[in-house]
């Protein structure tokens, strides 16, 4: 167990490290190889854990995930990385919410705040998820338009107030919650991210995509603290804030407010929004 | 098991890490950071991993499994594309500074 707490701290030690190294050009290459490495050891580490069953379902299931996604990072062209950020992002959300599904599926006994936060964490994880695979469809050009239509927000805000009670619901009921309820937390979940991303257009992508990254960073953090794993923890919030505030830069970059970015699809710019998109 | 105060703090210290961390970021180098830190948050594998390792019914089991599918494409393909990013931006940028 000293072992794998030891090797997480040095994960940590790692990315953060290599994310420093990230923000300055003289540095920047080195910078992911350091976080690489921190990643490799993570994962090897973990197979030591206690009471880890399924070992040859994880090494498939590794497997079936990594090839695909070397393959298809290795031969995109360059121009179309921003979709593939998306993509893989989305992927780290939806990852987190998997993690709260298994946890609230099983039923296991949690504290009140490990049960809030892994019910948030399976919120945010789960719009980041659904949210992230519109950016791509439609940084792809699969999904050219922006779809709008009469009363979006309310519609949206009214399957957000949905969502939360389910959530709120979920905390209350703890381990006794029906497998149905949580089904349907999830599925209001997913939905709202997708209606949540439609109406942006693809030259705000950007700018959505750095979010989704933040709350996926945020999600992971909180299942972090569920599952009791500093690495998840520290790396999760790290991103969370680090993927804020770039954001933000990159809101200001474009002279836009995130806000304006986020809800400009319902307002008065609305109009010159579409024709850009 | 983190619990209580000691996760606040732990909370804390990482949010302003990561904030002072690339708080003078160049323009430039927005997108790749991005991507970075989109590699860094598949850390999430090892909770994924960790999530599967114990499931116990099928459909524990298949949800754990597609959550373990889903996180290592997000640490693999997060890595090779930021690779691939800072890679071009030292041939065409490196260089001048």
């Amino acid at each position: 167990n000293v072992l794998i707490e030891g090797f997480y701290f040095l994960a940590a030690v790692l990315f953060i490290l290599g994310l420093k190294r990230m923000s300055s050009p003289v540095t920047a290459r080195g910078g992911i190889i350091w976080a690489g490495m921190g990643m490799v050891l993570a994962t090897l580490v973990t197979f030591l854990y206690p009471n880890l069953g399924n070992l040859g379902l994880i090494v498939m299931a590794i497997m079936v995930g990594a090839l695909p996604a070397w393959w298809l990072a290795k031969h995109v062209a360059m121009t179309d990385m921003p979709q593939m950020i998306a993509l893989y992002n989305g992927m780290g959300g939806g990852a987190a919410a998997t993690i709260a599904a298994v946890e609230l599926i099983k039923g296991t006994q949690h504290s009140l705040i490990a049960q809030t936060l892994a019910v948030l964490g399976a919120i945010i994880g789960s719009i980041s998820f659904s949210g992230s695979i519109i950016a791509f469809a439609k940084l792809q050009s699969i999904m050219k338009k922006s779809l709008l239509f009469a009363n979006q927000q309310l519609i949206n805000l009214v399957l957000f107030i949905i969502t939360l009670a389910l959530g709120v619901f979920i905390i209350i009921q703890g381990p006794a919650t029906a497998t149905v309820i949580i089904i349907l937390f999830f599925s209001f979940a997913l939905l709202f991210g997708i209606l949540m991303t439609l109406p942006i257009g693809g030259a705000d992508m950007p700018v959505v995509i750095s979010l989704y990254n933040a709350l996926t960073g945020l999600a992971v953090g909180f299942e972090g603290f569920v599952l009791g794993n500093a690495a998840m923890i520290i790396a999760g919030t790290v991103v969370g804030a680090a993927g804020t505030l770039l954001t933000q830069l990159m809101a200001r970059a474009m002279n836009r407010s995130l806000g304006n970015v986020l809800f400009s699809g319902f307002g008065a710019t609305g109009g010159q929004e579409m024709t850009e998109a | 098991m983190i619990e209580g105060f000691t996760a606040l703090y732990i909370f804390m210290l990482a949010a302003f890490t990561g904030y002072e961390v690339i708080s003078r970021v160049p323009v430039i180098l927005h997108t790749p950071l991005m991507s970075g830190s989109n590699f860094v948050h598949g850390i999430v594998l090892v909770g994924a991993m960790v999530a599967l390792g114990h499931a116990d019914t099928t459909l524990e089991q298949t949800i754990g499994f597609i959550g373990v599918i889903l996180a290592t494409g997000n640490a693999v393909g997060g890595y090779v594309v930021t690779e691939r990013m800072l890679e071009m931006f030292k041939s065409s940028k490196g260089g001048a500074k």
